[in-house]
Formats: C-alpha cells, structure tokens, sequence
C-alpha cells in the first residue's frame, strides 16, 4: 500500500470497491452459519431468538462501527469498553443525582464520550504517543474514573422515566407487532447508516481511508492530518458514549465495573468484516456483518447447549478462520 | 526567567521533602505500634465485597488494627491476585486473609507466609491447603441445596430448570453449582436440568446466556444464577423475553432487591458479608496473637423472598 497516487479523493472509492469481496465473504459466512444452527436446532430460527440476536448484536455492533472508522486510519482504541462505560456513568451521575431530563442525558453521554475521543485523539496526533499506548493508558484511566466516580456503586436509573426504553423498548412493535424490533436495534442501524454516510460521502470520510492509506502523502499535500485525526477519534469516542447509553439503558444501571474485554469483541467483529488492522481499507456494512456473526455465533451455539468452554475455542477459531480466509483473497488478487 | 525557575526548583524541592517526610513518618509509625492485617479479596468492585471491606473495617476499628483491602478487578484474574498477596506478605504483616481466587495458586505463597510464622485467616473460599489457621466462610453448598429445595418447592417438583453460574473454576463457583444440583438430584428426579452455563458475573454475558437458554428450552420452569451479577443477568433475561419462569438468585444488591419486591424474582439466598469480614479480622487478631481458632467459621445464609425482605435480621446483611 505504498500509493504515491494519494489523491484521497479518487483513493478512497477504488479502495471501498476492494472491500465488496470481503463483505460478501463474511455474509456468505453469515448465512452458512444460520442455515447451519438452524439445522441443528428447531429453536434456533423463531422470532424470539432471532430479536435476541440482534439484541445481543447492538452494543457490540455500536462499539466496533465506532473503532472502524478508528481502524480504517491505521489506528486502534483499546479504551472503547471502558469509554462506554464511563460514559454510562456520567450520564447516571446527571439523570439519577441531579435529575436532568432524559435528552440532557442522551446529549451527555455523547458529549462525554466525543471528549474521550478527543483527549485520545490529541495524545496520539498531537504529542505523538502510539495509539495502541496512548489508548491503553486511556482504558485505565477510563475504568479508574468509572469506579471513583461511582465509589464502586452502580447507579440506577430507576428514576429517570423511559430510560430502559432506549435499548429495551420498541418503537418497530407498533407497527409491526409480529416482529418488535427493540430500539436498541435500530440505534444501531441509525448509527451504521450515519457512519457509513460519512465514511462514503463526506471530506472527513475521504480523509480517513486517506491517513490509513499513506499519512504522509496527505500531510505533504498540505492537509492538517493532525486536526482530522482528532475529529475521527472525537467522533468515535461520540459513539461509544451511545454504546454507553445502550448498555446501561438495557441493564437499568451504569456498573462501573464493567467494560474491560467489550473492546476485543468490537475489534474482532471489525475484522471479521474485512477491515485490515493496517488501515486503509474497511466498510461500515462489514462490520454489521462482522457483529452479527459473533452474537449469531455465540447465541446458536448456547442454544445447541455446547459446552462453555468449548464455545470459547470455537469462537477463537471462527475469527482466526476469517481472517485467513481474506488473507487468502487479497493473495489470490494480487 | 532565572527567577522563576529559582523559585519553581524550590517549590518543587520543597513539596519533595514534604512527602518524603510524611512518608517516613506513617512507616515510622507503622513500625512502632499498630497491628496490620492485609485482606486481599476477589475483587472488590461488586457490592459484596464492598459489604465484606465493611464488616473488616468495622471490626479494625474496635480492635484498633489497621485493616486493609485490596483484590483484583475480576474473578479470573488469579495472577493478579498472586502479586497482591506476595506484596502484602513483603509488608510483614501481623496475620494475613485472603480469598482465593484459585484454592491451589495459592499455596506456594501461603507457604511462604507459614514460614515467616504469619498467620493465614481464609475467608468466603476456602484453599486446599491446612496452612490456613481457620477460614470464615458459607458453606455455599449447603446454601445452593437451599436454593434447589426452594426452586422444587416453587415449580412443584418437577420440569425443566437451569443454572447460569458465575465462574467454572473458582470454589464458590462450583460449590454452588455443585450443592444445587447435587440436591436436585437427591431429592427432586422429576426435575431435569437443561444447561449450565458461566456469565463470569458479567450482567449482559449473563443476560444473553439466559436468552439463549429461554430459547433453546421454552417450556422451561426456573433459572437459578449464582452470584449478585449472573442472578440480575436472569432477571433482565427473562424480563426482555417477556417468560414467567421461577427465578431463583444469590446474594443481595439493589436491583436484585427490585426484583423480588416486584415478583420478578422469587427469592435469593443471601450470605452474610458483612459478618464474612468481621469474623476474618476478627480470627486474625486472635491469630497473630497465639490463640487457637476453630478451623471453620460459619459465617451463616439466609432465604429471603418478598414476605420476610424488610425484617430487620434479613435487611442488616442485604446491601444494595
């Protein structure tokens, strides 16, 4: 990937194009794999299961949609767990103990979340720290705030009306009583869209395949690649902070101590949709897809009742398989 | 410019000097008098162990030792816990508790402290060892036989039940696991159990888990989760599913509490955590000054479900 035609605005859809591959790759993997537990368990395809499925698919799908457009920059941000969670927290501290209204509480995490992003954004433009050290260090600090906030209590939001509807409720229900969607689903739906739209339509889109691709050939056109790198972490520390609404809408209460961990299965779900962890190149779509094989994978295989500590190795081998699987195409396309 | 950075080094010398002398002060101090007890625990971010820290602390006070409290951030990290208790035995404590993540990692440590004649108090799990001088503890097998009797009671002794447990590995983990099932066996055959299954105490790993279990098996009767977090995880489950199935839960914490008042949830068996760090420090004074101790310390568990929630003996070792 050493393009001396870094022209970022014919770069990037040439590169989108290289990710269709890849996409199909990984829904092919998809259907495979629900055909398959499907087969396996007549319980597997029913409603109920397949609303929970997409259930357990939104906070990790909003966690790795945000840290795609980190990773499409050749980044990484291992503090998107913890992020999510500190979010949930300020956002318990105003709701639940000065009795803000829900939106307050909506536009609070978000703006929590997007300084996050900022500040780990500034640390790895700015002052140059790697971003796998400079958001390691923000993961800690993250998770410490989280608990001394809190005193290490959770905070519930039993008093703050509709808060659980957020991720719980559904607004798809009245319409469509058959099949009740829950809001969380569709947040995260909202979110890809918007994020796909910015990837495909907008200069900062344009820039962020750009930075992946060859940073110094956009710095040396005389773009700020310092400035743009910040506004792309703000950004998805802003969707963590919606995570963070998710999680704690869905469990009632802000846990100060979860978090840690939620970071790996968002990047896993990225790369088994095909974005590379070398930048550059990665779709909003495949990593939808890349989430729904995860929450696919780890629902049908409780529902076939597979011992739990087999379900761990096979998870490790689906994502290992994956992986491969592209390596083995870009090979064959060279 | 020179000025200021005159007066930048003196202040920055000063402040420097300040904390080392307050340092040698407290060491100083330390050495000189007071009684040291160290607890390391599993963690100390669920409220249980805030309960635990609690009683410690309250028994520190009225025997003026100083208490503290220090464990992992989670229940797998057994390594992490390791380094907590080689530093705390570095520090040359009067006697030592800890509650071990793993009963067999620990012992080469506990050796250690043997030899160095510091006495061991093992609290809420119990190590496979006879270094420690006595273990506090519930007996968390037989409070897992109450959870099953309570569940046979509820679905009228037969159907189909299962366990989200919270981990595979720790001795609580499988006490519990073992004690409920080991009585579903003896006592109820009519009782099938579908799953067991591990959320690690994570509320949404344990949520999803119960998802998948209400779907795999939806003529299912009741859900029994082990500790604070996999019992919740049942309860959002089973709430999202919109299911009317026993739940049947394991220590206290507020929306465990909720979920009883409001029926959700049939019941829990909550141990006495607060008791569980009084005894420790308590045996651990007595210890580090010679006096022998019984080896186990049954710190009691108690059934609570919506009719006896707000008793006082049952409110004072609920916590939220």
């Amino acid at each position: 990937m050493t393009g001396t035609e870094a022209q970022p605005a014919r770069l990037a859809p040439l590169l989108r194009a290289g990710g269709t591959h890849q996409k199909l790759l990984a829904f092919a993997s998809l259907i495979v794999l629900v055909l398959g537990f499907s087969l396996a368990s007549p319980r597997f395809f029913q409603v109920d299961n397949i609303l929970s499925i997409l259930q357990a698919t939104s906070v990790n799908g909003v966690l790795a949609v945000g840290v795609t457009l980190i990773i499409i920059t050749g980044g990484i941000d291992l503090s998107i767990g913890t992020m999510m969670t500190f979010c949930a927290v300020i956002t318990g501290v105003v709701l639940t103990w000065m009795g803000a209204p829900l939106l307050v509480g909506v536009a609070t995490a978000i703006a929590t979340g997007a300084v996050c992003g900022l500040v780990s954004g500034t640390l790895i433009a700015k002052a140059r720290i790697p971003p796998f050290i400079a958001t390691l260090g923000m993961m800690l600090v993250l998770k410490g705030l989280s608990l001394i906030v809190t005193g290490t209590r959770p905070i519930y939001f039993n008093d703050t009306e509709g808060y659980t509807e957020i991720s719980t409720g559904s607004l798809a229900g009245k319409v469509l009583p058959q099949f009740p969607l829950p809001n969380g689903v569709l947040v995260l739906f909202l979110v890809a869209g918007i994020v796909a739209w910015i990837l495909g339509r907008t200069v900062l889109g344009r820039y962020t395949f750009a930075l992946g691709s060859n940073e110094e050939a956009v710095r040396l056109s005389g773009v700020d690649t310092a400035a743009w790198k910040i506004a792309i972490y703000a950004l998805a520390g802003g969707i963590c902070g919606i995570a963070g609404l998710l999680i704690s809408s869905r469990l009632n209460s802000a846990q100060p101590a979860l978090g840690q961990g939620y970071e790996l299965e968002a990047i896993a779900a990225v790369v088994i949709g095909g974005t590379s962890l070398s930048g550059g190149r990665g779709t909003i779509l495949g990593t939808l897809i890349g989430a729904l094989i995860m929450a696919v994978l780890t629902n049908g295989l409780r529902v076939l009742s597979v011992a739990p500590e087999w379900q761990t190795v096979v998870t490790g081998i689906i994502i290992i398989t994956a992986v491969y699987a592209d390596q083995i195409r870009r090979r064959g396309s060279v | 410019m020179n000025f200021r950075e005159e007066t930048m080094f003196t202040r920055r010398h000063l402040m420097g000097a300040a904390a080392a002398l307050a340092l040698l002060g407290s060491t100083g101090a330390t050495l000189a008098q007071e009684i040291y007890i160290p607890l390391i625990s599993k963690g100390f971010q669920h409220q249980f162990w805030q309960a635990v820290k609690q009683g410690a602390d309250k028994a520190g006070a009225e025997l003026g030792v100083r208490v503290s409290f220090d464990g992992p951030d989670n229940e797998t990290q057994v390594d992490k816990q390791i380094d907590m208790l080689a530093a705390a035995l570095a520090n040359k404590p009067a006697a030592i508790g800890i509650a071990a993540l793993d009963s067999q990692a620990v012992i080469p440590l506990l050796k250690k402290a043997q030899e160095a004649g510091i006495p061991v108090i093992a609290f809420d799990s119990g190590v496979d060892s006879d270094i420690p001088v006595a273990t506090a503890t519930t007996d968390n097998k037989a409070a897992a036989a109450m959870a099953a009797d309570k569940m046979g009671e509820l679905i009228g002794g037969s159907g189909k039940v299962a366990v989200v447990g919270h981990s595979q590995t720790s001795l609580t983990g499988i006490d519990r696991r073992d004690g409920f099932l080991d009585e579903l066996r003896a006592k109820y055959p009519d009782i099938e159990v579908v799953s067991v299954e591990y959320g690690d105490g994570d509320h949404l790993k344990s949520t999803e888990i119960t998802k998948a279990i209400l779907a795999a098996n939806p003529d299912i009767k009741g859900i029994f989760g082990t500790n604070e977090g996999a019992a919740i995880g049942v309860v959002n489950g089973v709430r999202e599913m919109g299911s009317k199935i026993a739940i049947v839960g394991f220590d206290s914490g507020k929306a465990q509490k909720d979920a009883i008042r409001s029926g959700l949830m049939a019941g829990a068996i909550t141990q006495n955590p607060v008791g569980i760090g009084y005894e420790t420090v308590k045996a651990a004074v007595a210890a580090s000054k010679g006096e022998t101790l019984p080896k186990t310390i049954d710190t009691g568990f108690y059934w609570y479900d919506a009719t006896n929630i707000d008793d006082p003996d049952i409110a004072a070792v609920l916590y939220d």
